[in-house]
């Protein structure tokens, strides 16, 4: 079965090339081709999930006949193929639930260019998860950046524009940071595969004066990927970005390529510059304080919306607050509760923004909260699938969120410092609490009909199946990682342990 | 002039309001009561586009205040950076001191290059033979770059009748045309066909000397935007056509997709390729290096040209 070594690399140089092939198709045969094309990178992910599971190890793949200090090199072991696994899903769902709204607000003669855009996307999301040299990592981190801010700005409204404008320059001072940071370690290291540099690093980190330019070299890059992933004081882009662009950009742009950010910053600390040398800096406290206010902040900004998309935007400005607190945290327990959370936030947040056109497209096409009422009685469908999504961000037992917020209070515990395992059992609750009061409040609003004239202006929606479907994998996934949460745990910890 | 004045004419210059070439550049046309009228459909279109779908207050809001304190700490953070970066690289290890530093992959490239790549020029062997994942990325950010700009650009039912192509920018474009130009033709009849001589042998020397894809079809692409503007679109139109661009650009790319496709497959694999080296310092020599710079310089000429095109007339090509 050595021919399934070689997927890794057919994913990224398939993706890229669908992306060219997208560019001089039309319109629809471009949206065909990739929803087929997107089902079959997943069936390649999950055999390459399969084949790293099966044999316990990763697979190494030299990119050209250098091996690995001279020449590129991709590795792919259990967690890169699960998040893979993940991605495509997630992918082909928002495709499949958004493509009617691609329709509507792109005009018919640009809508292959957006299909091109999400195959690039795949590829350097591919790529990302994939890679083993920092600079192939900036490379294609670069063309997740443009291709982000392509599929922001076809929706040609006055707001996403200006969207799209702060998201770019944002996301350009992130991309500059991450490449200064790229510049710095090779000079120091003189490599830039990370795992020779790793092993150059760890003689290095003895030197008192070579470890504070360490920890500043690594301080950029961390800035840098932070503000790409919207980190709490760097989270302002964020409502206007997600909540006014089309659908599926939004699902994809909130729930892969902030998190596609996370996981390159986890793989640099984890093989570039290694576990153990990045907890003795700073940084990871940081990590945690900023992670613990973007919670409690993201959710009070949110709870101050008057748009529901704006409002779910925000609320994924605490999630990633979650995710940093548990690589704050740190040890294996802390990362695993992070990369549980990225999957858990995944599967929830592309239901939700998913879900809120629909909801608007039976009030007036508006996301304003006083429009919305009884929305959620004249799209039932709809309606159920946001109080899924609801519940699950809550962390209602059951629902994924739940898990990972278990998770993190047991990341806690094995921290073994009291004063952390407090400020996040508080940073949980407040936050919990803080959620389940803005999600209610929806849900009352989309829920209830105070005149009792609101159901009434029923309008069935088209195209019912097409967005049940794709909404009901969520939901299953959703309800898996809650309910079996151990299964993936357990890959998880397997992954992490070959991660390094 | 004092300094409100000054700090006034910034900001507009920053909104873009106020050319600073006004008045100075030969040819410019004095405002008149048409500029007025486009100075008040730019507000209005200007306050469409930011109270679409969002409420006057929220942004007034946002700019009270905010503002002040933005640019307070905008200032204070690069100031802050600009030290810790300054501090970063004093605490690097000197060039030529001893350091921990690996040389193991640059002496590589250095001294084995030429005989691993068969290319003479080090750098093209490197980012070409050593490192092509990096540079297939590159290419593509280069063809992301161009599909982003047709989403925003390329002319559709959308923005066909907006308000920004009002008939004042018209005529000023063909006010400045200078295709009907005779000195611009003569010139332009002496200097293209240098350029694209001067593009296509650097294009075609990368791996023998300074040189490659990228910078070559700048340079192509650069000639191509001045027939175009001595020439008019017409007579482009006559062979360069959106889809003869975007053809180009499909076969350049996908061969470059496949071709280092097999080179990784081959390689990772232990298999013996099938591409000759050739004579280092002939012309056809450095295996794939040749093929894949004239790839990548026909999508960088594309992408030029089809960047001015979108700009002047949003399509990458006549029809």
């Amino acid at each position: 079965m050595d021919i399934i070594r070689n997927f890794p690399l057919m994913t990224i140089i398939l993706s890229l090339f669908s992306g060219s092939l997208c560019f001089v198709l039309k319109g629809k045969t471009a949206r065909f081709y990739t929803i087929f094309f997107e089902i079959f990178l997943l069936t390649a992910c999950g055999v390459i999930l399969w084949y790293t599971v099966t044999t316990g190890a990763s697979v190494t793949y030299p990119m050209g006949e250098f091996p690995a200090p001279w020449g590129n090199e991709i590795r792919a072991g259990i967690l890169e193929a699960l998040l893979a696994t993940l991605f495509m899903i997630i992918m082909i769902v928002s495709v499949l639930a958004g493509y009617r709204f691609i329709d509507m607000d792109l005009d018919e003669s640009k809508v292959n260019l957006y299909y091109a855009i999400l195959n690039l996307m795949t590829a350097s999301l591919m790529a990302i998860l994939w890679t083993n040299d920092l600079f192939s990592g900036y490379v294609f981190l670069e063309i997740l950046t443009l291709t982000s801010c392509g599929s922001l700005i076809v929706r040609e409204i006055g707001r996403t524009t200006l969207a799209a404008v702060r998201y770019m320059i944002l996301n350009l001072l992130g991309s500059g940071l991450f490449l200064l940071g790229v510049v710095l370690l090779y000079d120091l290291t003189g490599h830039l595969l990370m795992v020779p540099m790793q092993e150059t690093i760890a003689g290095m980190a003895q030197d008192p004066r070579l470890f504070m330019v360490l920890t500043l070299s690594t301080g950029v890059l961390t800035v840098g990927l932070a503000i790409k992933s919207g980190l709490f004081p760097f989270h302002f882009w964020m409502p206007d970005s997600y909540g006014w662009s089309t659908p599926t950009s939004a699902s994809i742009l909130s729930s892969l390529v902030s998190k596609a950010y996370i996981l390159l910053l986890i793989k640099v600390i984890y093989r570039a510059i290694g576990l153990e040398v990045f907890e003795r800096m700073p940084i990871r406290n940081l990590f945690l304080v900023l992670g613990i206010m973007g919670m409690v902040i993201g959710s009070i900004q949110a709870m101050h919306a008057d748009n529901i998309n704006r409002m779910v935007a925000f609320s994924s400005a605490a999630q990633v607050g979650y995710i940093f607190m548990g690589m704050g945290l740190g040890g294996s327990a802390g990362y695993t509760a992070a990369i549980f959370h990225i999957m858990a936030h995944a599967v929830t947040k592309s239901m939700l923004f998913l879900t809120t056109p629909r909801l608007a497209e039976v009030s007036e096409d508006s996301l304003l909260f006083r429009k919305l009422q009884a929305s959620a009685l004249r799209n039932k469908d709809a309606g159920i699938f946001f109080l899924i999504g609801s519940m699950s961000m809550i962390g209602i037992p059951l629902f994924a969120g739940f898990s990972s917020k278990l998770q993190f209070a047991l990341a806690g515990v094995e921290s073994h410092s009291d004063i952390k395992l407090i400020a996040v059992i508080l940073a949980l609750a407040a936050s919990s609490l803080l959620n389940a009061i803005y999600f209610i409040r929806t849900l009352i609003r989309i829920y209830s009909d105070p005149h009792g004239n609101m159901r009434k202006v029923r309008v069935r929606s088209p195209h019912r199946l097409g967005y049940i479907f794709p909404m009901a994998i969520l939901a299953a996934m959703n309800l898996f990682l809650g309910l079996f949460s151990w299964v993936s745990i357990d890959l998880i910890v397997r992954g992490l342990e070959m991660f390094g | 002039m004092n300094l409100r004045e000054w700090k006034n004419r910034f900001f507009r210059w920053l909104d873009g309001d106020y050319d600073v070439m006004a008045n100075i550049m030969e040819g410019s046309l004095e405002p008149d009561e048409s500029h007025e009228k486009v100075k008040n459909d730019r507000k209005a279109a200007h306050k469409e586009l930011t109270s679409s779908g969002f409420s006057q207050a929220v942004i007034d809001a946002e700019r009270k205040g905010f503002y002040r304190i933005y640019i307070g700490v905008a200032i204070v953070s690069c100031i802050v950076l600009i030290g810790v970066l300054l501090y970063t690289v004093s605490l690097l290890p000197k060039y030529g001191q001893e350091n921990p530093r690996a040389v193991e992959v640059s002496d590589r490239y250095i001294e084995r290059g030429l005989e691993e790549t068969g290319a003479v020029n080090v750098v093209a062997g490197m980012i070409l033979d050593y490192r092509a994942f990096d540079t297939l990325g590159e290419s593509h950010v280069l063809f992301a770059a161009l599909l982003c700009v047709m989403i925003l650009l390329k002319k559709d039912k959308k923005n066909m009748d907006s308000r920004f192509d009002d008939y004042y920018q018209i005529e000023r474009d063909a006010y400045f045309d200078v295709s009907k130009d005779s000195v611009m033709r003569k010139v332009g009849m002496l200097i293209v066909p240098c350029i694209l001589v001067f593009g296509i042998y650097i294009l075609l020397n990368g791996q023998n000397g300074p040189g490659g894809g990228f910078s070559g079809g700048a340079v192509m692409g650069a000639g191509l935007i001045i027939f175009e503007s001595a020439f008019g679109f017409e007579l482009v139109d006559s062979f360069f056509t959106a889809k003869v661009s975007m053809l180009i650009s499909f076969i350049s790319l996908t061969f470059y997709c496949f071709a280092k496709g097999y080179v990784f497959f081959m390689g990772a694999n232990h298999l013996h390729n099938h591409i000759p080296k050739g004579i280092p310092g002939a012309i056809l020599s450095g295996g794939l290096i040749l093929p894949l710079n004239i790839a990548v310089g026909l999508v960088v000429a594309c992408t030029m040209f089809g960047f001015y095109s979108l700009f002047k007339r949003g399509s990458i090509g006549g029809v």
